[in-house]
C-alpha cells in the first residue's frame, strides 16, 4: 500500500515560518500574498496495513492534534 | 531518596540534571536508558533537556513512544513526581501527561539566554519552598518553546492554578516584552491536574551552583526533595 499523509497547522494557529516565507515571496516580487502555511508531506509504503491503522498512526504520531490537522490519501 | 533521570537518544542535559540532584544531600540520581521498562524503586523521575531523536517529526513526538514512557505514565498515575525540563516538557506534552503543546518560537530563533521567571503558584510539589511572586533567574535554550493550548484548556489551567512559572522582567512584571518565545500568557511551566507532573522550558539544573552563575534553580529541586521526604513512595 502507498499512502501520502499531509500534515498542516490548524487554520487558527499562527504559522510564523509561513509568515516569514510569505514575506520573502513579496520581497521577490510576488504581489498580493494573502497567506502562506507550511506543513509536511509524508510518503508511506507499507505491506498489509489497513486504513484504520494508518489513521491511528496519523493521529498519534504523525500529527499533533492540538495544533495540526492531517489528511490521509491512499494512492494504491 | 532515589531519582531516575531518563536518557533518550539525543538527551544532552541528563548528566547536568544528575549532578544538580546529587548536590543535595541524601539524593541519589541514576541515569536510566529509555529502553528500560521499569521505574520501580524511584521516588521521582526527571525527563531532561536535549534533542531526543534529533527532534525529528516534532520535538518529543518519537520519544513519547520509548519503552520507558509506559513506566513514566504508570508512575505519574500513582503520584510519583515527574519533572520534564525543556525537551522533557515537550515529551510530557506529546505523551498527554501535560495538556497543550510547545510550538516553534514566535520569532523562529533559537533563544539561549538567562531570563526571569515569576513563581505564579507555589502550591505544588515543585515550587513549595519558593514564594508566590518570587522572581528567579534561570536560563532558557530552545527553538520550540512557545506554549499553546486551546481556550478551554488554558482556562482550566488558570482555574486550577496549574501555571507554576511565567516569563517576566527583572521586576517580576509578566509583560509581552518579557516573553521570549510567544508562549500564551507568558507560560514557562505548567503542572498536571494532580500537580505531580511538572514541565518547564527553562533549565533549573543549570543554575544550581554559584560557579555556574547562580543558584536560583535549587528551589525547584529542594521543593521536590521536601515533598518526597514527607510523601515517601510505596515503590
Amino acid at each position: 500500500m502507498k499512502a501520502v499523509v499531509t500534515v498542516m497547522p490548524k487554520p487558527a494557529i499562527l504559522d510564523p515560518a509561513g509568515v516569514a516565507a510569505g514575506r520573502a515571496m513579496e520581497h521577490l516580487g510576488l504581489k498580493g500574498v494573502r497567506s502562506v502555511r507550511i506543513g509536511k508531506s509524508i510518503e508511506i509504503e507499507v505491506d498489509g496495513a489497513d486504513e484504520k491503522q494508518l489513521h491511528e498512526i496519523c493521529h498519534d504520531l504523525l500529527s499533533n492534534p492540538v495544533v495540526e490537522d492531517y489528511k490521509l490519501e491512499i494512492l494504491s | 531518596m532515589k531519582v531516575a533521570v531518563i536518557q533518550f537518544p539525543g538527551s544532552n542535559c541528563d548528566t547536568d540534571c544528575q549532578a544538580a540532584l546529587a548536590s543535595f544531600s541524601g539524593v541519589t540520581a541514576e541515569i536510566v536508558w529509555h529502553k528500560e521498562n521499569s521505574l520501580a524503586g524511584y521516588d521521582a523521575i526527571v525527563l531532561p533537556g536535549g534533542f531526543s531523536y534529533g527532534d525529528y517529526l516534532r520535538c518529543g513526538s518519537i520519544a513519547r513512544f520509548s519503552p520507558i514512557m509506559g513506566a513514566v505514565r504508570n508512575a505519574a498515575s500513582t503520584g510519583v513526581l515527574v519533572l520534564g525540563i525543556c525537551n522533557g516538557f515537550q515529551i510530557l506534552c506529546e505523551a498527554g501527561l501535560l495538556p497543550g503543546t510547545l510550538m516553534r518560537n514566535r520569532d523562529l530563533l533559537f533563544r539561549c539566554e538567562t531570563l526571569h521567571l515569576r513563581v505564579a503558584n507555589n502550591d505544588s510539589p515543585f515550587t513549595s519552598v519558593l514564594h508566590q511572586g518570587q522572581v528567579l533567574e534561570i536560563p532558557i535554550a530552545h527553538g520550540e518553546g512557545s506554549y499553546f493550548a486551546d481556550a478551554a484548556t488554558l482556562k482550566a489551567l488558570n482555574d486550577n492554578n496549574q501555571v507554576l512559572v511565567r516569563y517576566c522582567d527583572a521586576s517580576g512584571n509578566v509583560s509581552a516584552a518579557a516573553n521570549p518565545n510567544g508562549s500564551l500568557e507568558n507560560i514557562a511551566g505548567i503542572c498536571s491536574h494532580g500537580r505531580n507532573v511538572f514541565g518547564l522550558m527553562p533549565h533549573p539544573e543549570r543554575v544550581c551552583e554559584p560557579i555556574l552563575g547562580g543558584t536560583d534553580g535549587r528551589g525547584i529541586f529542594q521543593s521536590m526533595i521536601d515533598w518526597m521526604a514527607t510523601h515517601k513512595s510505596n515503590n
